[in-house]
């Protein structure tokens, strides 16, 4: 090895998965990614509580494993296996604009129970704060809505239809933003 | 002056014009500054690897007159959606340059890059001798783009979008191409998911004498095929749309008719949803076949191999694990020509096998396929005595890639880790190119992968290794490394850093989830000022943590270009004065 050992000490620096004093990783724990944020190991506190139900809830999925492409995993629906339980549990990644933002994210419908969760993990990528949903009013109280685009093309208000419809129909989302978000859910 | 040796420079490039490969070509542009000016004035084909490891502008300069490039944008781990959107790779700032420098352009091919519509109607408008347009795993363009290639590009012989990402608009874009249009060869639309404009796409068939390769995309249905074939018997490579309607004998007897019309069919693809008695109808043209792409089709297995018994003069054969053991048992005594086998898997996120598809599948193929050089194979369980076999079986392997579908797995019968096995792929494999490891694996398997892979270009690991020692090896040992992709595997700082002279030579290194702190990223930048080392950091400013902490991804990669401008507010570099900077800047178009 080279000479930047005794330089620069790094055996003391040096990082390693796994509890201090031993030199195997953790196999499952520490590899476990939450597709929603594609964070590895740090976790913020928020993150903390909502990742251990979700382990807790499902086998945990990966990101990116096995590698297998978008493309492909979109175009075979795998058929009911033997036993009769549906099989496909992949991802549904799905744009997410905002206006004004000057790249796109994309985020994983699949990670999220519910709208709920869905619009926490959306204010927390983008920094903003989206009102409070209601049948009537829309979203209320911010400069934000959350729409989405559905199979017909059309641009929906996100949280009309029940999630799993959603989930189903919805081909990607724009974070509308000031006097066209607040003309949405006002006698539409 | 002038030695009886010397020819005039003209003489030079046409002697140079013989030579085909970029690394000839680079060898003699060494020899003398004649040869040099020589080659740059003659050559003609630019393949750029990575898209930031030079600038447009340094690309004109060098090859002033070019007539092909070839350029990939993002790391191939994009592909798993581990580079955040926004990442990069964009093409317009080089067909802004190009469009200017190079009016003879004839073809552009790209992969994995952000090409927008604004891109690609300057290319209509730019360069009147346009021919191929290769857009393979891209994104960012919409059939508006389309449809100005379409209206614009009179000679246009090439259009294959495999595997992009299109918004689809309008399916009318196919209506653009002009009625004297008649130069088409090949058409590849299998990725557009909406349909496009039946009559026109027919029309455009039949007025193009030379179209030798046409894949369809899933919305063209099944009835639509006959009439198709019919005004191109002439096909070589053709991809169906879907074949899911209830087989009506009619349809049945016309598709039968048609594919029997086209004598020269060599490659066939497309199936989506195919019901499998449809499948006779293509055995007229089964024995002449030497690609079959069934990776959309969920055949079960039987019909499967009732399929392949009439391909013995298969070369590639693409297909889902629906296959199973013995459909591959099949292909291993009907195939004997087979040199690329893929297997995908059709249920990737259930625990439990679905399939009767195992190791023994492949072992199976290695035996009695002597040509076999490329493995792509997903399947549940793996044991050493298999890899031990298959890489006494087929030491000619060039490209072994094997993904087990659960991360750490075991020899399931022995239960000790994969070392060994892989051991004897790279051993036995001399001129194994390109590896890609799953399983259960400790540092001895990358010390096997140092001592014997010694022609190996590209590696791709995950889940394996337990120290920095495994990532030494490898850096230090395979000495024609270009490329190195490694996620969740426990590779650091030393490794690295004693490594660094290693990283120039290579085009690219990709870890993820690994363990290399920031403070040695920031190190190995100011040691290495040819290289480009960017943290892509989602959550935070890793700035504000301390040096020791881990950085989500790294990606680094050699560049004559210095750091990019275009990077957005997730990935750092670190600057001249040696603090980190974060470049956020628009987007270019």
């Amino acid at each position: 090895m080279g000479s930047y050992d005794k330089d620069l000490n790094l055996e003391a620096t040096e990082l390693r998965l796994g509890l201090p004093g031993t030199d195997q990783p953790e196999p499952t724990t520490n590899i476990i990614i939450h597709s929603n944020n594609k964070r590895s190991i740090h976790q913020t506190k928020e993150e903390d509580q909502e990742g251990a139900s979700k382990v807790a809830a499902s086998k945990a999925q990966i990101v990116g494993w096995p590698p297998i492409r978008s493309f492909r995993k979109n175009s075979v629906q795998p058929k009911k296996d033997r036993a009769g339980t549906e099989a496909d549990v992949s991802g549904i990644y799905v744009k997410v604009s905002m206006d004004g933002a000057p790249y796109l994210r994309k985020i994983d419908l699949n990670s999220y129970k519910g709208y709920d969760q869905l619009l926490v993990a959306i204010q927390s990528m983008f920094r903003i704060t989206i009102g409070r949903y209601s049948e009537r009013e829309g979203y209320s109280g911010s400069e934000h809505a959350p729409t989405y685009e559905d199979k017909d093309g059309d641009w929906m208000l996100v949280g009309d239809v029940p999630w799993e419809m959603f989930t189903t129909t919805c081909k990607r989302l724009r974070i509308m933003k000031g006097s066209e978000a607040r003309g949405l859910g006002c006698g539409v | 002056m002038a030695s009886p040796l010397s020819f005039p420079e003209e003489v030079l490039e046409h002697i140079f014009s013989y030579l085909t490969l970029p690394s000839d070509l680079n060898s003699a542009s060494l020899v003398c500054k004649s040869w040099y000016s020589a080659d740059r004035y003659s050559r003609r084909k630019a393949f750029i690897g990575n898209c930031y490891s030079l600038s447009p502008q340094g690309l004109v300069s060098r090859f002033p007159n070019l007539r092909s490039v070839e350029i990939k944008g993002k790391p191939h781990f994009a592909d798993f959606n581990l580079v955040p959107e926004g990442w990069g790779g964009y093409f317009f700032p080089w067909v802004r340059t190009m469009s200017v420098a190079y009016p003879w352009l004839e073809e552009i091919r790209l992969k994995r890059m952000v090409v927008s519509d604004e891109a690609l109607e300057l290319i209509g408008r730019s360069f009147p001798n346009f021919r191929v347009l290769v857009l393979a795993f891209c994104d960012g363009f919409s059939t508006d783009g389309l449809a100005a290639i379409a209206a614009n590009c009179r000679h246009l012989r090439e259009l294959d979008l495999r595997e992009s990402e299109v918004e689809d608009s309008s399916g009318h874009w196919i209506s653009r191409f002009p009625d004297s249009f008649t130069s088409l060869v090949s058409l590849n639309i299998s990725c557009i998911a909406s349909e496009v404009n039946f009559p026109a796409l027919e029309r455009l068939v039949s007025r193009c004498p030379n179209l030798r390769s046409l894949h369809l995309n899933r919305a063209v249905p099944i009835e639509h095929l006959p009439n198709l074939l019919r005004r191109a018997p002439q096909l070589v490579d053709f991809g169906t749309g879907t074949c899911s309607s209830e087989v009506h004998p009619d349809i049945y007897s016309n598709l039968v008719r048609a594919f029997a019309g086209c004598r020269g069919l060599r490659n066939l693809c497309g199936f989506w949803d195919v019901i499998p008695a449809y499948l006779p109808a293509v055995y007229s043209v089964c024995f002449g076949l030497t690609t079959l792409n069934l990776s959309y089709s969920t055949i079960p297995s039987p019909d499967l191999a009732n399929l392949i018994n009439q391909c013995p003069n298969l070369q590639r054969l693409w297909v889902l694990d629906y296959i199973e053991d013995s459909g591959l048992e099949a292909v291993a005594s009907t195939c004997k020509d087979l040199q690329e086998l893929r297997v995908f898997p059709s249920a990737p996120f259930i625990p439990e096998a679905n399939v009767q598809l195992t190791e023994q599948g492949l072992v199976h193929v290695s035996l009695g396929c002597k040509k076999l050089q490329s493995v792509l194979y997903f399947c549940r369980q793996f044991s050493n005595a298999a890899l031990v076999t298959i890489a006494q079986n087929r030491p000619n392997l060039t490209r072994f890639r094997l993904c087990i579908i659960e991360p750490h797995t075991p020899d399931y019968l022995t239960r000790e880790p994969l070392d060994m096995g892989f051991g004897a792929i790279v051993q036995h494999c001399r001129d194994l190119r390109r590896l890609s490891l799953s399983g259960l694996l400790t540092d001895r398997v990358f010390e096997y992968i140092g001592t014997y892979a010694k022609k190996l270009e590209m590696l791709s690991v995950a889940f394996a290794g337990h120290t920095d020692a495994g990532l030494h090896h490898i850096l230090s040992g395979c000495d024609r490394l270009r490329k190195l992709e490694i996620r969740d595997s426990p590779f650091g700082d030393r490794a690295l850093l004693t490594n660094a002279a290693k990283l120039e030579t290579m085009r690219s290194l990709w870890m993820s989830s690994c363990s290399v702190s920031f403070g040695a990223c920031k190190l190995l930048s100011r040691m290495m000022p040819r290289l480009n080392v960017e943290v892509i950091d989602e959550n935070d400013d890793p700035c504000s943590r301390p040096d020791n902490c881990m950085v989500e991804k790294l990606y680094i990669y050699r560049s004559l270009a210095g750091p990019r401008f275009d990077m957005p507010g997730f990935v750092w570099t670190v600057n001249e004065e040696n603090s980190t900077m974060r470049s956020s800047s628009a987007l270019p178009s």
